[in-house]
């Protein structure tokens, strides 16, 4: 039996619908006893929590909201596949069925569901307030009645009301099965549908007759309503009035799109504005701890690998924090206001042009910053053909990785002078690589879109909550989870490939350790990461690129704006304390000759076509990794790695060839 | 208050759901349309006796703001025509 207690480890799951204060109450239980644990054979994580008392201590499961149990997003088929015991979901002693007081209704369909799994259960009524607010408060012993004598508690998770007494409720002993709990017993409704488990697979699988699924919900829906017939129960008027004033200036149809546009511009410009102080900091005090390091050590190979590898590694990870904290904290608090689905709301219509719709807009805004969370937000999207279309185009979106080549190639080669007396010709360049992200991210999904075969879409059904106050705790610690993600995600795979390619440009070891610049130049020109630039020198050298721009492109797998460190001992660049690395190595890059011909190595041409490269070019071994794991297919990672890099070759030949025959050399 | 489905008569009038006024009310009758969305759209509460209002149009004209039962979904248009009301007013 499923239901039994097992002594020692006991695991209880938290369920309900979206937007319940689901998580919130998660939070407000477990506090900072949490971890993220892998669910076993679905690709995606599962927050687990620990509750401690003095008589014991029992694991809890934090599943994503559902409305049923029949899963769509990759979210919901985790939380399906535990409360179906699949997949090797760990054996639950008990569900907490989370409802929100001023939607009951709702929350009961699913109840229907959770009861047929015959799992012991505790019925949690959150947003106890908000009902207590209306004047209705939550009428916990008349609910418990209607529903055969099931446990109910009502609490308030943002504001921590009953919330110490769930923690003992939980921590005291195990819950109840609920004594009836077929769906046709509990309420008289008498249905004649099959076993639900069966169905539930096959609606999975699309194979069951719409007109038996919609009979089913029809049922569940008056269940509910049987349920709550002798209950008092109240919507969230208050709240919801208050909404529809606001919404009528956010969503008019005239100011709605300019606020929009407002909200997001501050979002971005927030983002760029002040993580760049902080991402500026960490890569100095990295830079110091590496003297400092190489000072105390001395030179050896373990101090090289120490330093150049393993320190540079953390610091490549660190140094994106500042701005992929700094957008979820922004994103959290939008989406914990309820602007967030407003958002997606207004900008779903230019979205639907090419196959995506407004669920896709903040996993998009996101990939501005880094393309691993933009892929990673779209775990929650139940349409998998829109999954599929997103991840596939969002890493053309000009990721913060890609600025700093941007910058030092803008600044070595574009021009300091004005367009019009006042426009800043370097400034349109970059707004002109952000603008090209966007429109080749437009292109790349809708020609996807026309590729993928066209099957059935599921209908746009996001809810939009009422406005709320975030609680900053919950923020705080969803900030932490997220952040957290990202480590494990990214960081340890820029971690680990900053390694490997600093063993590619360190191996062979010459037979002196180079002391000057050039002889640092000559030793990484004959190591592997040299020979691999040699190698693939013909494949570039139609875009007026050589070797040393191949070592570079290597390198830059580990992120992108390895590059700049790369061509800086590539081209032997001397730094003396205090100097402005970059700008050394923008007047390198400048004066740069071919050893041969002694022709300049970069014209105008060939910078503005290494440019449009790493526009397109898909340089990033943690976003390859990430879009694998999320599509659960390696191949379609590969494809998309293959069709950017040839997609990228050839935009840049074109841009190039453009660029001379307009006489920029 | 969940009534069962009415019988089709010729006098009443049905209406889908994206033909609706902002502020007007409907009846669910039926759902028609592809299983995947009406799977979805009788899971959200669109079910026959459901009373839904369309509440407004997204600044650009789609998707649009329905009530349901207490909560607030957006709809596309297309969608929203899979829902046949009567007694719209």
């Amino acid at each position: 039996m499923r239901g039994e207690v097992m002594t020692g480890a006991r695991t209880l799951a938290l369920v309900g619908n979206p937007n319940v204060g689901k998580t919130a109450l998660f939070n407000a239980l477990t506090g900072l006893h949490q971890r993220v644990a892998n669910h076993p054979g679905i690709t995606v994580e599962r927050h687990e929590g620990e509750l401690k008392g003095s008589h014991g201590q029992v694991r809890l499961l934090d599943l994503p909201g559902v409305r049923s149990l029949a899963p769509r997003s990759p979210d919901e088929a985790i939380t399906s596949a535990t409360l179906l015991d699949e997949g090797n979901a760990p054996a639950l002693e008990g569900l907490l069925l989370v409802l929100d007081a001023t939607q009951l209704r709702r929350g009961l369909f699913l109840l229907s569901q959770v009861l047929e799994t015959g799992l012991p259960l505790l019925v949690c009524v959150n947003m106890a307030d908000e009902a207590r607010a209306e004047g209705v408060p939550v009428d916990t012993n008349g609910l418990a009645r209607a529903l055969g004598g099931i446990e109910v508690l009502a609490v308030s998770a943002l504001k921590g009301d009953g919330v110490a007494a769930l923690r003992q409720r939980l921590l005291a002993g195990p819950l109840v099965a609920p004594a009836q709990p077929r769906l046709a017993d509990i309420a008289g409704v008498h249905t004649t549908l099959r076993p639900s488990r069966a169905r539930w697979q096959a609606q999975r699988r699309g194979v069951e007759e719409a007109s038996l699924v919609q009979e089913e919900a029809a049922a569940r829906w008056r269940f509910a309503a049987t349920v709550l017939a002798d209950v008092k129960t109240t919507a969230a008027n208050k709240l919801r009035q208050r909404s529809d004033r606001i919404d009528r200036g956010v969503l008019h149809p005239v100011f709605g799109p300019f606020i929009f546009v407002a909200v997001m511009g501050v979002v971005f410009q927030a983002v760029f504005t002040f993580a760049t102080p902080a991402a500026d900091a960490i890569e100095a005090a990295v830079a110091f701890a590496g003297e400092g390091l190489r000072a105390g050590l001395g030179s050896s190979l373990i101090t090289d690998l120490l330093v150049d590898g393993a320190l540079a590694g953390v610091g490549a990870v660190i140094v994106f924090l500042p701005q992929v904290l700094l957008l979820f904290l922004l994103l959290i608090l939008l989406e914990d206001s309820g602007y967030l689905s407003r958002a997606a709301f207004i900008a779903d219509k230019p979205f639907a042009y090419i196959g995506l719709s407004g669920r896709s807009f903040a996993p998009w805004l996101s990939s501005f910053a880094c393309a691993v969370p933009g892929i990673l937000g779209l775990r929650s999207i139940e349409d998998q053909r829109e999954r599929r279309i997103a991840m596939f185009a969002a890493p053309l979106l000009t990721c913060s990785a890609r600025l700093p080549v941007y910058t030092l190639l803008i600044s070595a080669f574009v021009p300091r002078s004005d367009v019009l007396g006042f426009l800043s010709l370097q400034g349109l360049v970059l707004l002109g690589l952000y603008l090209l992200g966007i429109l080749l991210a437009i292109l790349a999904a809708a020609l996807y879109d026309r590729v993928l075969k066209s099957g059935a879409r599921l209908p746009l059904l996001l809810e939009l909550p009422p406005y709320r106050f975030p609680a900053m705790h919950t923020v705080g610690l969803r900030l932490m989870q997220r952040a957290g993600m990202f480590l494990r995600r990214a960081g340890t795979l820029i971690l680990v490939f900053s390694v490997l390619v600093w063993a590619l440009t360190a191996f062979p070891r010459p037979e002196r350790a180079p002391e000057t610049s050039s002889e640092r130049a000559a030793a990484i020109e004959s190591s592997i990461a040299g020979r691999i630039g040699h190698w693939i020198e013909p494949a570039i050298e139609p875009l007026g690129q050589d070797w040393r721009i191949g070592i570079g492109l290597v390198a830059s797998f580990a992120a992108r704006e390895v590059f700049n460190s790369t061509l800086s001992v590539v081209y032997a660049v001397e730094t003396p304390d205090g100097a402005d690395a970059d700008a050394r190595l923008a007047d390198t890059l400048a004066g740069a000759r071919d050893a041969r011909t002694g022709a300049l190595s970069f014209t105008l041409p060939t910078v503005l076509g290494l440019l449009a490269f790493y526009a397109v070019a898909l340089q990033c071994i943690s976003t390859i990794a990430v879009v694998a794991r999320e599509s659960g297919s390696w191949r379609f990672a590969l494809m998309q790695f293959v069709f950017f890099a040839l997609g990228a070759w050839m935009l840049a030949w074109l841009t190039r060839t453009a660029a001379l025959a307009a006489g920029l050399g | 208050m969940v009534s069962e489905s009415p019988t089709p008569e010729i006098h009443v009038s049905w209406r889908a759901l994206d033909s609706l006024a902002p502020g007007q009310q409907g009846a669910v009758v039926a759902l028609r349309g592809p299983e995947a969305v009406t799977t979805k759209l009788a899971e959200a509460g669109f079910v026959p006796g459901a009373l839904i209002t369309l509440v407004r149009r997204a600044p650009l004209g789609s998707p649009l703001e329905v009530a349901v039962d207490g909560a607030r979904f957006t709809l596309r248009a297309e969608d929203a025509s899979a829902v046949l009301l009567h007694d719209a007013r």
